[in-house]
């Protein structure tokens, strides 16, 4: 199984334990990533605010070099960057005014886009094109006891819907479950908000949102809560002293990216997995895991 | 803040604005709003707004654009896209704050002092310059313009990811960052063309 890659902005400073988790994990199940050649920034929410057309196109150079460096679908592990990417293709096929932009954008820059690069969550690919049953059979460490909040924010299904309910997604649950650990699956929040770059803007708001994150975990007795966003995975971990210095809490809440959990039950160590660059230790969540 | 609605030129904007909107993909729904109000009941951000996104909707059908730009509303979205993927009538409200923001920054509306803007903004600069957003130099931006006290705030936080290798300070630059700029340059061509 080979895929294009997408690591994303964030992969290379605070979301950095994401992408060499991710590697390391598809690595234990036989994966080959192939990163994408001299990929750019998607445009996250921040480019569609300025211009929309702009931001379809610079998302669109992306999914042009895709197309001509492989026939393999493009993976990617951020839900911004996933949803930036898919939305680009979906609004490429439904407005001829966006196909036309695209194109003649990517022209400009002697590129060429059909509109047809497969788009795939990692999640997606896990959880589809491995499977359940597979993934099970290769667990080498089950995550037998271990209670596991599984937040999977905004953009991992909304607006796109392509994999998951928009609204109450499960495949993460799914993962877990295949994995043997004990999920939480009527975790209130794991489709909420956490602010995103709302926590620099307007703190309180944003502190406010990982607040009920961080509680609903809390109250549901979860050992640990695993993401799918480096922007999730900072607001609910990285601010933690925050939520508890405006509320007057003390969450000491262990946050893991899901690669990182799900790469010890296929038999990485911790450090190849760079569980040592969380800020709330999880020395408790690996030691929970029976040997 | 410009006044809008007190000049000819002003009342141009006015209808390119409306035009503006319309004309965005999926735009011409707003017109079938029924003002059930599942968006501000979606919306995570919606009791820090001065109007919620159904009020937003009805203030711009009513033509009263000074409203819908000068409120925080637009600037306090998230992207959670709650509102659109319930919204009964398909309109596609997520788009609406983006298009929105544009056009606020567009004809010289949003607010002069705002962290939302000047974020979006540095963000941006930052990929047009790399290819990639270099987030410790926009971190660091928006500190020294917009929020003096972060740095003290979150101290304890910074210094655990700095050592953790989670704030590198040097951009990796892109080979086809001159790309962005040309793919921008033409589009602003294309604009300038047809209007």
């Amino acid at each position: 199984m080979r895929y294009l890659y997408y690591p994303g902005c964030s992969a290379e400073a605070t979301g950095k334990a994401y992408d060499i988790s991710t590697r390391a994990l598809m690595g234990k199940l036989g994966v080959e990533l192939v990163e994408l050649d001299d990929w750019n920034c998607c445009g996250a929410t921040s480019y569609f605010s300025v211009r929309e057309l702009d931001s379809f196109a610079i998302a669109a150079r992306n999914l042009a070099i895709a197309e001509k460096q492989g026939d393999e679908d493009l993976c990617v592990i951020c839900n911004a960057c996933y949803t930036t990417l898919a939305k680009t293709n979906r609004y490429m096929a439904e407005s001829a005014e966006v196909r036309e932009a695209v194109s003649g954008a990517l022209g400009a820059v002697d590129r060429t886009y059909s509109g047809n690069k497969p788009v795939r969550h990692i999640m997606d690919v896990l959880v589809n094109d491995i499977g359940l049953e597979a993934l099970g059979e290769k667990v080498t460490r089950r995550l037998t006891g271990l209670k596991v909040a599984c937040y999977y924010g905004c953009q991992y299904s909304r607006p796109m819907g392509d994999f998951d309910d928009p609204e109450f997604p499960v495949t993460m649950d799914k993962f877990f479950q295949a994995l043997g650990a004990e999920v939480i699956t009527d975790f209130a929040g794991k489709a909420k908000c956490c602010g995103g770059m709302m926590m620099l803007t307007k703190e309180e708001g944003a502190l406010r949102m990982c607040h009920e994150l961080l509680k609903g975990a809390h109250d549901a007795g979860a050992d640990v809560i695993v993401c799918a966003c480096p922007l999730c995975e900072m607001n609910v971990e990285g601010y933690q002293p925050r939520v508890n210095k405006t509320f007057g809490t003390n969450f000491d809440m262990p946050v893991m990216y899901f690669t990182q959990l799900a790469g010890l039950a296929f038999g990485a160590d911790p450090k190849q997995l760079a569980i040592d660059k969380q800020i709330v230790s999880c020395d408790r969540v690996v030691a929970a895991i029976p040997a | 803040m410009t006044e809008l609605a007190t000049t000819l030129e002003a009342l141009a904007v006015h209808k390119q604005f409306c035009e503006d909107v319309l004309n965005m993909p999926g735009g011409e729904k707003i017109k079938i709003c029924q003002q059930c109000g599942t968006c501000t009941g979606s919306c995570p951000t919606s009791y820090l707004m001065d109007w919620g996104p159904r009020e937003i909707i009805a203030a711009f059908r009513a033509g009263m654009i000074d409203r819908v730009v000068k409120s925080n509303t637009i600037w306090l979205c998230t992207s959670c896209y709650s509102c659109t993927v319930r919204c009964p009538a398909g309109i596609k409200i997520t788009d609406l704050m983006y298009e929105l923001k544009r056009l606020a920054i567009k004809y010289d509306l949003a607010p002069k002092d705002g962290k939302a803007p000047a974020m979006t903004k540095y963000f941006i600069d930052s990929v047009h310059k790399h290819g990639r957003n270099h987030e410790v130099e926009l971190m660091a931006k928006f500190m020294l313009t917009k929020d003096w006290g972060l740095p003290f705030k979150f101290a304890g936080t910074g210094l655990k990811l700095f050592t953790a290798g989670r704030l590198p300070l040097f951009a990796k630059n892109i080979r086809g960052r001159d790309e962005l700029d040309k793919i921008s340059a033409y589009l602003e061509a294309q604009e300038a063309k047809a209007q």
